[in-house]
């Protein structure tokens, strides 16, 4: 018997894939979130009056992941940006490899945002690189205010949290500053803007960071007034 | 159920490196898992067991070394290893955003023969 020493990244593939990945976005000036979240958070929804509000502004194309069907495609296809659905079958995340095939079906040359919506898990996609500048992680009101606690892998690895269904919150006796205190607890530098995509309230001032990253060359704007 | 592609990828590494040292059978697999990588190690240790059987890595064991959660405390400049999953300062109390270990999922090293 003898011993092989490795000492390689199990996930090493995916890696060098995820860097192929970013240099791409990198050459094209693209930059790219990875948004990530719970099933029924309303990633779909909010992605929509995401990219909707960026008509004009920034010029955005997205990448949806799901185990079945185009739904989430369909609905997202009404904000007017071109949308691709990946479906991965029983595979509960995506990799950086699905990616880069699906960019194929988008006129990357033309954009200047990609969105990539993950599927919903809060567990599996964190392990997964896909060469993204952002990792946006959505907290719904109604999945209460303890959630960064119960899955601090996900929360731990994002730039931005988006607390989403905020005109909720009084109905779901959600408290917001609990849910804060709860987020910076695990992800202390991340970022946390509080949306409603069904009123609007608190989307322009996520949309203008989006465009304010974008424009310093995928660099952080700083604090805004618009965040929590 | 992620933990079925992450070992799924593992074994595949450990095979390649178990072919190019010239082995004729495999008998433990070492990892080394973060605390904080989002993998269980139960889960990685039921899929191990669905994936050998076909290969030369068949009756293997799977060690699994658990790697602690450390954070950077930039307070106290000192690294502090975290008693939970939240990187909070144990002199201090300042909750660190800068992990330095326990997101780890490394394929460490392999017994063959």
């Amino acid at each position: 018997m003898r011993t092989v020493q490795v000492g390689q990244a199990i996930l090493s593939r995916n890696d060098k894939l995820a860097e192929r990945n970013r240099g791409f976005f990198q050459a094209h000036k693209l930059s790219v979130v990875n948004v990530l979240s719970g099933p029924g958070s309303g990633k779909t929804t909010f992605l929509r009056e995401t990219a909707r509000g960026l008509n004009g502004k920034l010029k955005t194309g997205i990448i949806v992941g799901d185990l079945a069907t185009d739904n989430d495609a369909q609905k997202l296809r009404a904000s007017g940006a071109p949308v691709v659905q990946i479906t991965t079958g029983t595979m509960c995340h995506l990799e950086a490899n699905m990616i880069a095939k699906a960019l194929k079906q988008l006129p990357v040359e033309e954009l200047q945002l990609l969105i990539i919506e993950n599927v919903g898990n809060l567990v599996c996609p964190a392990s997964f690189d896909l060469g993204e500048d952002l990792r946006v992680v959505l907290l719904s009101v109604t999945e209460g205010e303890d959630k960064p606690l119960k899955y601090p892998p996900m929360f731990q690895a994002a730039d931005v949290v988006i607390i989403s269904k905020i005109d909720l919150a009084e109905a779901c006796e959600f408290n917001p500053e609990q849910a804060l205190a709860n987020i910076r607890r695990v992800a202390p530098k991340a970022r946390v803007f509080e949306t409603s995509a069904k009123t609007g309230e608190g989307m322009d001032a996520w949309r203008e960071y989006l465009v304010e990253y974008h424009l310093r060359g995928k660099g952080d704007p700083g604090r805004s007034g618009g965040e929590v | 159920m992620h933990e079925l592609a992450i070992m799924d990828s593992a074994l595949s590494l450990a095979l390649d490196r178990a072919a190019k040292a010239g082995a004729l059978q495999v008998h433990k697999i070492r990892l080394r898992i973060g605390v904080l990588s989002g993998v269980v190690p139960d889960a990685l240790q039921f899929a191990f067991e669905a994936l050998v059987p076909e290969t030369i890595a068949k009756g293997a064991v799977l060690e699994i070394e658990e790697v602690p959660a450390r954070f950077w405390c930039p307070e106290c400049r000192a690294e502090f290893q975290a008693a939970d999953f939240f990187g909070q300062c144990p002199v201090c109390h300042v909750p660190s955003g800068e992990l330095r270990s326990g997101r780890e999922l490394e394929l460490a090293s392999l017994e063959v023969d």
